[in-house]
């Protein structure tokens, strides 16, 4: 540990207090890296280097008047999908053009009045519709890690796969994401970092742009889970501009880590053991088992019998959703406009320029599941059985603290191996997808390497605001796992 | 007298739904805190919330929810405890999210009712089905510009209360006396100011007619958007005769959605059922649930004010007016109370009189409402209380009102000004009088014999001589002396 890339977000901090370095350092150092290293992973849209510079003199400031917040000088990076005053906002969409927010989103403005240094805004699958961050209009993103004996281009997975690459490679100590079915959970699974999506509540959705209001859930992404303890901290909270935050308090979610698992009762859901996944997913899954117990805690079998419904419900509630929320990109107000000669001709060219493929797909699947006709049959049957799948988790948690899963069916894929089905492709969401159908917190850790030498994580899940709970296990295993390998693509490699 | 439409096949009953549009009386905007106030700039009360920008949410304006609870109470209608916000989804240039905001399957506001007063004196009830709540879109303005639109989003984003009638009314009258009475109802309450011109008041027409003595309905069309109760009375008229005339030349009428024009008098096709809107509703899962508890509901009641139905049974009783009388003096909540300030320390039942008659016409004269009224209420009751203790008499009372209205002096100052203090002296009058009927001898000498309508021409005669002042039972006692003599 010697080198200004080796920090993690709360050595950093610890550094910055003790004016061992300066914000401004540590801000160059990563922007830097982002010069050296993001012209291959192109995880940032947009860089913002001369804001990070200014902000990080204003921390140095502040830190030598021994002031200044809980992320004071620590640069992040900001998944495109949250608003930033004066910074431009894409989505990752042509749609949105050149469209700078004249407001701030509320977890964006937490982490700022903390004092972060944001370093730009992070690259995404568009609208946040994706598992492998191919959608981008703004090309996709490259997972820093490479397999053992190949130099393939392998995907970070998605939807906040420019948060997951941006994190792992050392271009920043931490990243927001936003999850609607794992889009937090998985890429941090595919780039060997952890990422927590909370309590659907815990964190306000002002500000960010929706994808399925329902759903979407801002939540921290970072090298440990110690950073994404003290990320989650700034980032939650009750906002009253948000009428589906909840008001209650944060706590600290740091001190959690220590906790331990002694006597913690570990649910294993049947259900997950899937058909068609590698031996080597389920011997990992095994050995997750095997660390928690021998921390202290029990093991123990429980039923989600809902969960192969998890999947079809969750494409149908959310691209409902989706069809409507995405009703305000037309051409007439912000964004990209194609002019035509009427109205409608206006809306259709402007939609049919401004979106990619995969959100057309989405938007016709939920324009089609709300049609009447067809309403009760989709839309109103996959609402009972969210119920079903909630009901799934209220009963499992009355005999068990936490569940253990793996976090996705296999490790990242190349690019060029993308499922032509895009329903195979939503199979990269079987795990992630119940918890947020129910709501309920969830996290991914890394713990393991797969034969490829591609990193894998393990999912828990969690009762309704108690991500102290899935804290302290996470932390467990990751005490076991003691990952510590590095991608290939790293700020703190020398080229 | 039921109305009936008479066809080349005989009798047809018109069955008529109305669904209101009603602005609420709220500071701020349904779902952002936006001014909700008519007018302005355009584009002036528009928060990011009403423009649909990314990542913007609603909030729900709890002053909105407590008017609707209000007018509910006001209808007699179930109060929800539970209701839900629906999305209503559709495009057009002027709702920026794509969705309209609305209560489909579960409204705050359920079964009601609307008694209203008829012509003929009888009164009717007229069911309401549901209210909820909505916000209103923006307005597109087309004629500026040869080929571009504009866009105001001032009203994007204002609550409405959506007020729907079973199809209970059958006349175009009826139609008319439920927009007046419901609007009445709203105003005194202080939940919509019911301004049709400026638009916080409209309504959709619901138009089908059948054969007296059907029992089901036929199909309907639905006249969009008719901004007076005198036009909706209207295309009723009008879009019945158009269905009688299908229907009598062997045609069916199809569910479509109409426009009134009230130049050329006649209902136009805007949309068949086949192009209309699939809306797509479904729950907005940016808002929770709206859960009210009963004990606010009930604070809410406690503290309405008398509603018109209340008010008019309780002048009538306490202040002796007729249930005409009453009617028009419950018409606005501002005339009751002018009229109670009135009544109270004053002559009940000759208050009635004056406002209805001489202090109506002198607001009507004077182009002023009774908010502005150029007389106090306190000033008519001087004046009132004037002509009861014999001071001036009415004709005169008349004269002191103009001169009220005109230099806002109180009835006393006017009169001791002008000397109009009524002559009570019997020898004063009886002077003038004989004076009178000694000018007038060929006349005295008719009446004797028995030409008794002579008896005006003295009186007129008298007071005339008096200027007005005399008072009239003495004139009347002392000419009948004289005239005997």
């Amino acid at each position: 540990m010697s080198g200004i890339h080796d920090f993690t977000l709360a050595s950093a901090r610890d550094a910055l207090k003790a004016r061992k370095i300066s914000a401004v350092e540590l801000t160059n150092a990563h922007i830097d890296a982002i010069d050296r290293l993001d012209g291959q992973l192109n995880s940032f849209i947009t860089r913002t280097p001369d804001q990070a510079r200014e902000a990080a003199k204003a921390s140095d400031a502040a830190l030598a008047k021994g002031e200044g917040g809980s992320l004071c000088g620590i640069p992040l990076g900001i998944k495109d999908l949250f608003c930033t005053n004066g910074v431009r906002t894409t989505a990752a969409s042509k749609i949105l053009g050149n469209f700078v927010p004249p407001y701030e989103s509320t977890v964006t403005a937490n982490l700022l009045k903390d004092g972060a240094v944001f370093l730009g805004k992070l690259n995404l699958d568009e609208f946040a519709m994706g598992s492998a961050n191919l959608t981008s209009a703004f090309g996709p993103v490259e997972n820093p890690w490479k397999r053992k004996d190949s130099d393939a281009k392998l995907v970070p997975g998605g939807s906040s796969g420019g948060s997951a690459a941006a994190v792992a490679a050392g271009l920043v100590l931490g990243a927001t994401g936003t999850d609607t079915g794992g889009s937090i959970r998985q890429p941090a699974a595919f780039t060997g970092i952890a990422g927590i999506k909370p309590t659907y509540g815990r964190c306000s959705r002002f500000g960010t742009i929706a994808f399925a209001s329902s759903l979407d859930q801002a939540g921290p992404m970072a090298r440990n889970l110690q950073d994404c303890a003290i990320l989650l901290e700034s980032m939650a909270g009750f906002d009253p501009r948000d009428s589906t935050s909840v008001d209650t308090p944060v706590p600290n979610y740091e001190a959690a880590l220590k906790r331990g698992v002694k006597g913690l009762r570990v649910g294993i859901p049947k259900e997950y053991h899937v058909d068609g996944m590698p031996a080597e997913i389920e011997a990992f899954w095994q050995q997750g088992m095997t660390w928690l117990r021998d921390a202290g805690a029990e093991i123990v079998e429980v039923s989600l019998p809902h969960t192969k419904y998890g999947l079809p419900t969750y494409y149908i509630a959310a691209l409902a959703e989706a069809s409507s929320n995405l009703a305000r990109y037309d051409g007439v107000r912000f964004g990209e406009r194609v002019s035509a000669p009427s109205l409608d001709g206006l809306y259709e060219a402007s939609r049919a320029a401004g979106f990619g493929e995969e959100v057309k797909r989405r938007i016709l699947i939920g324009t089609h599941v709300l049609s009447s006709g067809y309403y009760d049959a989709y839309y109103l049957r996959a609402q009972k059985v969210r119920t079903l799948i909630q009901q799934d988790f209220l009963k499992a948690f009355e005999n068990v603290d936490v569940l253990l899963t793996p976090t996705a069916p296999s490790g990242a894929f190349a690019q060029d191996e993308k499922p032509t089905d895009p329903v195979q492709m939503y199979l990269n969401d079987v795990f992630t997808v119940p918890a947020s159908m129910a709501g309920v917190p969830a996290l991914s850790v890394p713990a393991g390497l797969d034969a490829r030498g591609v990193p894998l994580g393990l999912q828990l899940i969690g009762r309704f605001f108690d991500e102290e709970t899935l804290i302290a296990a996470g932390h467990a295993i990751e005490q076991a796992a003691a990952f510590h390998h590095r991608p290939t693509i790293h700020a703190g490699v020398s080229a | 007298m039921s109305y009936r439409i008479t066809g080349n096949t005989g009798e047809w009953e018109i069955v008529v739904g109305l669904e209101v549009h009603a602005q609420v009386v709220s500071e701020a905007k349904l779902f952002s805190g936006a001014s909700a106030e008519y007018g302005g700039e355009p584009n002036t009360h528009v928060s990011l919330v009403d423009a649909g920008f990314p990542g913007m949410l609603p909030v729900l304006n709890q002053e909105c929810v407590a008017q609707a609870v209000r007018t509910g109470l006001g209808l007699e209608a179930e109060i929800n405890l539970f209701s839900r916000f629906d999305r209503k989804n559709y495009f057009y240039a002027d709702l920026p999210t794509g969705y309209q905001i609305s209560q489909f399957a579960h409204p705050i506001i359920g079964k009601g009712k609307v008694l209203v007063d008829l012509a003929d004196g009888s009164t009717r009830e007229i069911g309401v089905t549901r209210l909820h709540l909505e916000q209103d879109a923006g307005k597109s303005i087309h004629d500026q510009d040869p080929t571009r639109s504009f866009i105001d989003l001032n009203r994007a984003g204002v609550a409405l209360m959506e007020i729907v009638s079973e199809p209970d009314i059958r006349s175009p009258e009826e139609a008319g006396a439920y927009l007046r009475k419901l609007r009445q109802i709203l105003r005194y309450i202080g939940t919509c100011d019911g301004n049709m011109e400026e638009g916080s008041m409209r309504a959709d027409v619901n138009v089908s007619v059948r054969k007296p003595g059907e029992t089901e309905y036929r199909t309907r069309c639905e006249i969009k958007n008719v901004n007076s109760i005198r036009f909706v009375m209207m295309s009723i008229e009008v879009e019945a005769q158009r269905q009688i005339e299908v229907w009598e030349a062997g045609g069916t009428v199809d569910q479509e959605t109409r426009l009134f024009d009230h130049v050329r008098s006649e209902t136009r096709s805007l949309r068949s059922k086949e192009d209309a809107h699939d809306y797509r509703y479904f729950p907005d899962p940016d808002l929770l649930p709206l859960v009210i508890e009963q004990c606010w509901v009930d604070e809410l009641k406690a503290a309405l004010p008398e509603l018109p139905e209340a008010k008019r049974a309780r002048l009538e009783q306490e202040y002796g007016v007729s249930r005409y009388e009453s009617s028009v003096l419950c018409v606005e909540q501002a005339i009751a109370d002018f009229y109670e300030t009135v009544a109270r320390g004053a002559d009940a039942r000759l208050a009635a009189n004056w406002m209805l008659g001489d202090f109506f016409a002198a607001l009507n004269r004077t182009g002023r409402s009774i908010e502005d009224s150029p007389v106090s209420a306190e000033g008519l009751r001087e004046l009132l209380g004037l002509i009861s203790n014999s001071t001036i008499n009415g004709k005169i009372a008349k004269e002191v009102l103009e001169d009220m209205v005109e230099t806002g002096d109180s009835a006393s100052a006017i009169v001791e000004r002008k000397g109009l203090r009524q002559v009570t002296d019997t020898g004063a009058i009886e002077s003038s009088i004989r004076e009178i009927l000694a000018a007038n001898n060929d006349k005295v000498e008719e009446y004797k014999s028995g030409k008794d309508k002579l008896f005006g021409f003295f009186v007129g005669q008298t007071m005339k001589a008096m200027k007005g002042k005399g008072n009239p039972a003495l004139v009347n006692e002392t000419l009948k002396k004289l005239l005997s003599e």
